[in-house]
């Protein structure tokens, strides 16, 4: 079947460069990865190294400077609507409450009401925010409002899910359970997820593969398969083929010299 | 360093938000509580403080009354001839209603334009910093010169004196709205229509909302100078009319008349914004505007 060989997601020789006013920069140059459909693959990089302009270009909500992405083998030119993101911050309404930001994706789109409340109990069900649908966002831990958005972004099934470290700004105990949930919520789904963080732990936890990013203008330094069985559990972080992955990645850092054992 | 400890220590300083549970809602309702207790309570004992003080000072002060009349004389007053005052009112709050309408009208899509399109921006907004820096009570005879002594160069005056913070605090709400918000929409597959109402106007409308609030207390003092250049009717035209007697009963009598018209409409404006904004906070941010 010709369907199963093309990759579902093409970033091909993706190119952004910003005019900053006292010169052109380059963020991402030349940039060619795929991603095969249901594939949970992370990016982890420096600050600044352009991981985000690449998610908002598969969002189409930015347009290369030159290269393509491609979806399903269609270039991305306009919004692409078959998916949801999660930011840093959750950006939920602050004078919406828990069920009508979530339900906000529905009204956008147009679809039916009684369905999308449906669904939004359901999944809001599945993160452990039952009752929780008539609170305002300011009543909500950094934890809760981050489940919320990401139910929002579930809300209409999307083929796709972008993440732009979308746990960045959670303690870490939160951080933990949270990781958890996603986990869980991407098997019984499998939609293609591409997960930007600053944590490789995080990167190596989640995810079926592992970019690494070098700092600007970005290239992939590196890519690493993540060969542990799922689910995952928690105490997989303190097996031995997790530290070795991790302590891999931090090497390809050391080299790239955004890691350094000596004061900078 | 183990990889754990290390992640441990990269997420430390990002502590700030409670794990787990949302924060509880009974110490909130407490400082709410506390705070309507300062609104009204604090402020009224000090009104009836200084009164008492103006009371005081007339009544062992010897003090006559074409200077400072009593507080007791004057509340006498203002409902004494009460429908002489209600009659000179309607004019005074129609010109408010009116002036205070229009200003909102045009400063509201001026905002949407400055927030839109940059050369707009960049064209307007010079001039609306001359216009504000233009003293407009010089402005105001000019007004009577080419509009008459009607209601007319009122509805101008009030406008134009309650036109900038609206604009301003609009503008300033419009572009309040979180890039990552309209993102969301765009990609929720939103035009500009539904971006713009779905998230750049609510989140505006505190901000608006503090504007209207600055604007309302200006256009009382926009009809009431207005007035004093030149008007056939109203409590401004009184309140001259009253001077020229050295009637400082009545004066006074319509300064409180005009302070609690103020006061009501400001009122207003602030229910209104209950009812529209639900469950949003406001005065924090009218006080950070207030400045303006």
């Amino acid at each position: 079947m010709a369907q199963a060989t093309t990759p579902f997601v093409e970033f091909d020789r993706f190119t952004k460069s910003f005019d900053t006013g006292t010169g052109v920069v380059t963020a991402v140059n030349e940039m060619s990865f795929e991603l095969e459909r249901g594939e949970f693959l992370a990016i982890v990089g420096p600050s600044g190294c352009g991981k985000s302009t690449l998610l908002m270009a598969l969002a189409g909500l930015t347009q290369p400077t030159s290269g393509q992405v491609r979806v399903a083998g269609e270039a991305v030119l306009k919004p692409y609507t078959d998916l949801g993101i999660v930011f840093q911050n959750a950006e939920l309404l602050p004078w919406r409450t828990t069920l009508q930001n979530v339900l906000l994706q529905a009204e956008i789109r147009r679809t039916s009401k009684a369905e999308a409340t449906a669904r939004a109990g359901e999944l809001l069900g599945q993160v452990g925010l039952d009752g929780f649908e008539g609170r305002y966002p300011d009543e909500l831990s950094g934890g809760m409002q981050q489940r919320v958005a990401l139910v929002r972004a579930l809300l209409h099934d999307p083929e796709i899910l972008v993440m732009d470290e979308p746990f960045g700004a959670l303690d870490a105990l939160t951080r933990d359970q949270i990781q958890i949930d996603l986990q869980r919520l991407w098997m019984e789904r499998r939609k293609t997820v591409v997960f930007v963080t600053h944590s490789i732990d995080e990167a190596v936890f989640l995810a079926d593969r592992v970019l690494v990013f070098s700092p600007r203008p970005a290239r992939i330094a590196a890519e690493f398969r993540v060969p542990l069985e799922r689910p995952r559990h928690l105490s997989a972080r303190t097996s031995r083929e997790f530290g070795d992955l991790v302590g891999e990645i931090r090497g390809v850092f050391e080299t790239l010299g955004v890691l350094s054992e000596e004061a900078k | 360093m183990s990889p754990t400890q290390q992640q441990a220590r990269q997420a430390a300083p990002a502590t700030a938000a409670p794990a787990g549970g949302a924060p509880a809602p009974r110490r909130r309702r407490r400082n709410l509580l506390a705070s309507r207790y300062a609104d009204w309570g604090l402020p009224a004992v000090l009104v009836v403080v200084l009164v008492a003080l103006w009371q005081a000072v007339v009544s062992f002060g010897s003090v006559e009354e074409y200077v400072l009349p009593a507080p007791g004389a004057v509340l006498g007053k203002m409902f004494g001839d009460f429908s002489l005052f209600a009659e000179q009112s309607v004019p005074t709050i129609v010109a408010i209603f009116v002036g205070f309408a229009l200003a909102i009208v045009i400063a509201l899509p001026i905002a949407v334009a400055m927030v839109y399109s940059e050369i707009v921006r960049r064209a307007v907004y010079p001039l609306l910093i001359i216009a504000q820096v233009v003293p407009k009570v010089a402005v105001a005879p000019l007004f009577i010169i080419w509009f008459g002594f009607g209601q007319l160069p009122k509805v101008l005056m009030v406008a134009l004196i309650c036109f900038f913070p609206i604009v301003i605090d609009s503008l300033v709400g419009f572009r309040a709205a979180r890039p990552e918000s309209l993102m969301l929409v765009r990609s929720m597959g939103a035009g500009r229509w539904q971006a713009f109402w779905k998230v750049r106007w609510p989140w505006a409308l505190p901000s608006i909302f503090a504007g209207i609030k600055v604007g309302i207390t200006l256009a009382v003092v926009g009809a009431v100078v207005a007035e004093f250049v030149g008007a056939d009717k109203g409590l401004g035209v009184l309140l001259m009319t009253a001077r020229g007697d050295m009637d400082s009963l009545t004066v006074f009598a319509s300064i409180a008349w005009l302070t609690v018209i103020g006061f009501i409409l400001f009122i207003l404006v602030e229910v209104l914004e209950r009812v529209l904004l639900p469950g949003r906070k406001s005065g924090r941010r009218f006080e950070a505007s207030g400045a303006l």
